[in-house]
């Protein structure tokens, strides 16, 4: 090799030049490791069996599919089955067990709940609320009380779900209805008897000629002082809670014309499972009612305070703390 | 006591022509007039260069005897610490460090960290930072050239190799030969060696999420999870590859940390260097034999470049490939014995000391340099930090209660005319036992009650026992109630451990009435 064959050296770093010259800026030669040369053809290898394997290249209407036939859309499909499989043995549980049986296993009835509060959100928000709590002016129910036209107990509860209420698919909804009294009472009489209903919770002062037509035409079924009757679906007069208002005149409208709400059974678009945890999650929001328990308001101030729960029935409602 | 093998120059010592931007090359730049534009004349550029195999000489000396008792300590406490066992009582793993990723817990001896206590990990990470800081600051590179994973384990396959093929001549002698048999053979027993410890790396590695003796048995019967096999592949495949065949070229190419390193230090950090006001001019001994005084100590026996696990000459300066790790200081050390000069032509010092030492000042201990406050205030900073983990970790209460009221709906009118509001409680009990806590109230009006979605309206109390799993949140939704014609506002729930700890916390929240928004 001659002289001149000679790489030229840069003379303060002693590296070689390229031999590429821009204005006098010469660019010296800094060569990168082999090895980096070879990651680069692997990972040309690697993405030449990428787009075999995988969807890769933006066609007309979509990227074409990939031998392996991999979606992300698949995936999602393949991990809502690996959940449902995951869910299948509470199902299976949950299935098995009577509705009445339920709070005896507390880990059971945590698992309804929450799986009610799941199904409450996609079919029931729409009229009674996210938070249950319904709407007055539409007379859509509150949830979260302690006043039940038709019962507040599980199976109760359940069977509301299942037959509705004047639900035309079926043959056992809960149904009943009130005359229109607007028609049989004198614009006097419908006075006298919504005071009279007003002052059963002393919102009102009473008159004799409204206790006497409400003795007469209304003690049938919402009973003596109002006190209704779930077995005829006769709302209680005496509470605070009006599922149309407690104004007079919302009274009196009622009384005159009355307006009746009908929700859909749910046995032909929801199974016996969902509709178990919608009642057991209706049921757990504070208001409903046990089997045998009085319905009056409970004996406060126990000064001997109760054990919540036993720990190792109910370990599936402690959780890691990570939210 | 002078070997001739020691001191005369084989041809294959020739230091490994790298030029880390060293002054080496001898070449004469031409005047710039005379460049042309890819002068065909030129040969043909190597824009990529091959990794030259890098066949470090044993030595021994007390740099080396140090790096063997930090590698071994650093492996012994890899392998061994999953395997301690931490007695925590029957709700709480026995293993004495433990990540538990699943369970979102970190066991680490007597401490137990929560998610919600995470800046613990993150003043470690802070502490590990500054202890870097301080290294860094005290001892220069110190970290690459003892601790980092990366170099004990290229130290440990760099031993593998002289236990197979025999020191550096040997291994370069091997390397030349060609394929036969018997390299064949050679080649493919090491390399099994190669992955036997790659794999024992990558098994260890999980061990310390999972308890160890199950998981152990779990992964030879073939029960253990899809992702420790993995793992324990990928760490493997990592440990074979970047240990056994790129070592050098990581610190020097793939890691950010010499790069970062080399901006932190400064003139008064200790670096290994090579002392060229008393080396220079090289000369063999037998020149410097003929012309006394004409050469320095330096020999050019090319010992120090022997030795280098990373292939450099240290007497070319700093260099980013120079880990630091001191092995040529004890390799000149051992030539300047043999040939009756003063040790530490290439040793430890600071930039300062070099210039004040060429300058004709006496040797100043290396050690001096640690003393200055950048060292001080590192150490301050780091000790702090860990004092107050240490104090804080020592006073943490084991228990928490939350509390978030209901806001859809905000208050619920019950038949009877009360006002019901509703909350949901986290009960944390971070003891590693069940415990009884008592939830009470203050602040709401006479006669108010509660009850929980565990318990029935029937045994509403002013005050509830909630058992709460070990180491565990419990979420109970609980339910006020106050009589009708009274009202409330804000008030606390408070929480009491049922023990003899009777840890207490308290959280202010509030009762919304009808007519409040």
């Amino acid at each position: 090799m001659s002289n001149n064959d000679k790489p030229r050296i840069d003379e303060p770093t002693g590296t070689e030049f390229v031999g590429h010259e821009w204005d006098g800026i010469q660019e010296l030669n800094t060569p990168l490791p082999r090895w980096w040369l070879w990651t680069f053809y692997a990972c040309i290898a690697w993405a030449a069996v990428y787009v075999v394997l995988y969807p890769a290249w933006p066609m007309v209407n979509k990227a074409t599919e990939g031998v392996l036939g991999w979606s992300s859309r698949g995936e999602l499909t393949d991990e809502l089955a690996a959940a449902d499989l995951a869910r299948q043995s509470v199902f299976e549980k949950i299935a098995a067990t009577d509705i009445t049986k339920l709070p005896a296993d507390p880990g059971l009835m945590q698992q309804a709940v929450s799986g009610g509060a799941a199904a409450f959100k996609v079919n029931c928000v729409q009229c009674h609320g996210a938070g249950a709590a319904g709407y007055e002016e539409y007379g859509y129910p509150n949830l979260n009380d302690d006043d039940w036209i038709w019962g507040g107990e599980l199976s109760e509860l359940e069977y509301t779900l299942i037959h509705g209420i004047r639900w035309e698919g079926s043959d056992e909804t809960r149904v009943n209805y009130m005359p229109a009294f607007g028609d049989i009472f004198t614009p006097e009489q419908l006075t006298a008897v919504t005071s009279h209903v007003l002052s059963l919770s002393d919102k009102a002062t009473g008159s004799n000629e409204g206790a006497q037509l409400f003795a007469e035409n209304c003690v049938a079924c919402h009973g003596e002082n109002g006190v209704g009757m779930q077995e005829l679906g006769a709302p209680a007069l005496n509470d605070a809670i009006w599922l149309y208002g407690d104004e007079p005149s919302q009274v009196r409208q009622q009384i005159a014309y009355p307006r009746h709400g009908v929700m859909p059974g749910w046995s032909t678009r929801l199974d016996p499972v969902t509709i178990k945890m919608l009642a057991a999650y209706v049921h757990s929001r504070g208001g409903g009612e046990y089997a045998g328990e009085a319905t009056e308001e409970v004996a406060p101030e126990i000064d001997a305070p109760a054990v919540s729960g036993d720990v190792a029935a109910s370990a599936g409602s402690g959780e890691n703390d990570n939210s | 006591m002078t070997t001739p093998e020691t001191l005369e120059k084989p041809e294959h010592d020739k230091p490994v022509a790298r030029d880390w931007g060293g002054a080496l090359s001898a070449a004469e730049a031409e005047p710039a007039a005379a460049t042309q534009r890819n002068a065909p004349s030129q040969p043909p550029l190597k824009l990529y260069e091959a990794r030259k195999q890098v066949h470090n000489k044993r030595i021994d000396g007390p740099f080396r005897r140090f790096k063997w008792a930090i590698m071994i300590a650093a492996l012994a406490i890899y392998y061994i610490t999953p395997w301690l066992r931490w007695d925590r009582g029957p709700y709480a793993p026995d293993q004495a460090v433990l990540i538990d990723l699943a369970n979102r817990r970190f066991y680490m001896f007597d401490i137990e960290i929560w998610p919600h206590e995470f800046y613990y990990v993150a003043g470690l990470l802070i502490m590990a930072g500054i202890g870097l800081f301080l290294v860094t600051s005290a001892v220069g590179r110190a970290w690459c050239g003892y601790a980092c994973p990366q170099t004990v384990w290229t130290d440990l396959y760099q031993h593998i190799d002289r236990l197979f093929d025999g020191d550096r001549n040997a291994r370069m002698r091997l390397d030349k030969a060609p394929w036969g048999p018997a390299k064949i053979a050679r080649r493919t027993s090491k390399w099994a060696v190669y992955l036997l410890i790659a794999m024992l790396t990558g098994g260890a590695w999980i061990l310390y999420f999972a308890d160890a003796p199950t998981l152990f048995m779990d992964f030879f019967t073939l029960e253990a999870d899809f992702v420790a096999y993995t793992t324990v592949g990928v760490l493997t495949g990592t440990t074979f590859w970047l240990g056994g065949f790129m070592r050098e070229q990581v610190c020097i190419y793939m890691c950010p940390w010499p790069r970062i390193q080399a901006a932190m230090l400064d003139e008064q950090s200790l670096i290994v260097t090579y002392k060229h006001w008393r080396g220079e001019e090289r000369g063999s001994l037998k020149k410097a034999q003929k012309e006394p005084g004409k050469y320095g100590d330096c020999i050019d026996c090319n010992q120090c470049v022997a030795v280098c696990p990373t292939g450099i000459d240290i007497r070319e300066g700093q260099q980013i490939g120079c880990i630091t790790c001191a092995l040529c200081i004890d390799a000149c050390d051992k030539v300047m014995a043999e040939i009756g000069r003063p040790r530490g032509l290439i040793d430890y010092a600071t930039l300062d000391q070099c210039e004040a030492e060429a300058g004709g000042a006496p040797p100043t201990p290396a050690w001096k340099a640690l003393l200055r406050p950048r060292t001080f205030i590192y150490l301050g900073a780091w000790s702090a930090i860990g004092a107050a983990m240490l104090f804080a970790l020592g006073t943490r209460t084991h228990t928490d209660l939350t509390v978030s009221p209901d806001r859809n709906p905000p208050y619920m009118l019950m038949k009877d005319g009360s006002v019901r509001n509703s909350y949901t409680l986290r009960l944390r009990n971070m003891e590693a036992r069940p415990r009884t806590m008592e939830v009470a109230f203050e602040g709401l009006p006479a006669g108010a009650v509660m009850w929980t979605d565990a318990i029935g309206r029937n045994q509403a109390a002013p005050r509830q026992l909630i058992k709460v799993p070990a180491n565990e949140t419990r979420i109970v939704r609980a339910y006020v109630v106050i009589r009708p014609g009274t009202s409330a506002g804000d008030f606390s729930f408070t929480l009491t451990s049922r023990d003899e700890q009777a840890e207490r916390d308290r959280e202010e929240t509030t009762f919304s009435m009808p007519g409040d928004l």
